[in-house]
């Protein structure tokens, strides 16, 4: 029984965010964007968290920053603009492509295909290997014989 | 050739090795300013005097005429009290010193400057830290200089070491002066 209480338990607890109810829009749609929004910001004090997650004052000021746009009627893409603006693309978790993350974006795949290049130029150079088809001799053949044993 | 293909992954892992030990000497809590050669972000805060709206304060628009420093900080900031004595010698040599308190109750704003002295020529009280947030502050101190012409041109993150001073911010203050 305790074991039941305990699962249930488990199973109906949410990762904890660090919004506090006196910084939630009264309208759930809203409240629901700001949230979409907030992940996808970081924290700038503690740069590894977005701002849902920071507990740190600042997250809490950017949080209710986002909601207060929001209320303005601004769009997703509007309001990330207005963070943007003054904290630089480093505050998007996810930074856009462009110049200057193109070697961040592109990195990984340009040395996927540098790999894969390399492994068939490697391939197509090593002689093709030729199976030996030499039967096996009767000396050959009694020392696996003995090799593996007595049969059963 | 042969070889060559052995001594190649030694030098892709130390040219790796470069790389990544040339990230860890840079402090990745020092954010690039967006607000370089730009207009300081428009701001009229006020004051932190112990009367009904604090007394005078700080507007952005002031800015103009002379190049100064603005100095973000909070009597709650671990690196101030390290910070004020060269904040003190800055103003002492004659270059004006503005400061923001940023999240920062008025009274203990002033408690703290009553303690260790007022090197500031202006003053502005950030309670809420929207300001701050328009000058994408990361944390305290901060320290902008500002042309004559109200542009930001440079941003200490963390406080002003005598050593900042005198190498970098004295110099770039009066090549700023000379500036038309």
């Amino acid at each position: 029984m305790k074991r039941l209480i305990l699962a249930l338990a488990l199973a109906i607890a949410a990762p904890a965010a660090a919004v506090l109810p006196d910084e939630m829009l009264p309208d759930a749609a809203q409240e629901q964007r700001a949230r979409m929004i907030s992940k996808d910001l970081r924290c700038v004090v503690c740069q590894n968290q977005s701002i849902d997650d920071s507990d740190a004052p600042l997250a809490r000021d950017l949080r209710v920053l986002v909601r207060e746009q929001i209320r303005l009627g601004k769009t997703d893409a509007e309001v990330r603009d207005y963070v943007v603006a003054r904290y630089g693309n480093f505050v998007l978790l996810k930074p856009p492509v462009e110049g200057d993350t193109l070697l961040l974006w592109a990195g990984p795949f340009a040395v996927l295909l540098l790999g894969g290049v390399a492994m068939i130029l490697w391939q197509r150079r090593r002689p093709a290997a030729t199976p030996d088809s030499a039967p096996l001799t009767d000396a050959e053949r009694a020392e696996l014989d003995r090799l593996a044993g007595p049969a059963d | 050739m042969k070889r060559l293909i052995f001594i190649l992954p030694i030098i892709a892992f130390a040219g790796l090795a470069a790389f990544l030990g040339y990230g860890l000497t840079q402090d990745p809590k020092e954010l690039p300013s967006q607000l370089i050669d730009r207009p300081l972000p428009e701001f009229a805060l006020p004051g932190i005097a112990d009367e009904p709206g604090g007394g005078p304060g700080l507007a952005s628009a002031s800015f103009r005429g002379e190049p100064r420093l603005l100095n973000i900080w909070a009597s709650w900031c671990a690196a101030c009290p390290q910070e004020h004595p060269v904040l003190t010698r800055i103003a002492d040599e004659g270059f004006p010193v503005y400061g923001i308190a940023w999240k920062d109750k008025p009274a203990d704003s002033r408690a703290f400057l009553a303690r260790y002295g007022d090197p500031y020529a202006g003053m502005g009280s950030d309670f809420s830290g929207r300001t701050a947030i328009d000058l994408g502050v990361t944390g305290a101190p901060e320290t902008f200089i500002v042309d004559k012409k109200g542009r930001v041109r440079f941003k200490q993150i963390g406080p002003i070491s005598p050593e900042v001073w005198e190498g970098q911010i004295k110099p770039l203050m009066q090549q700023l002066r000379a500036e038309a």
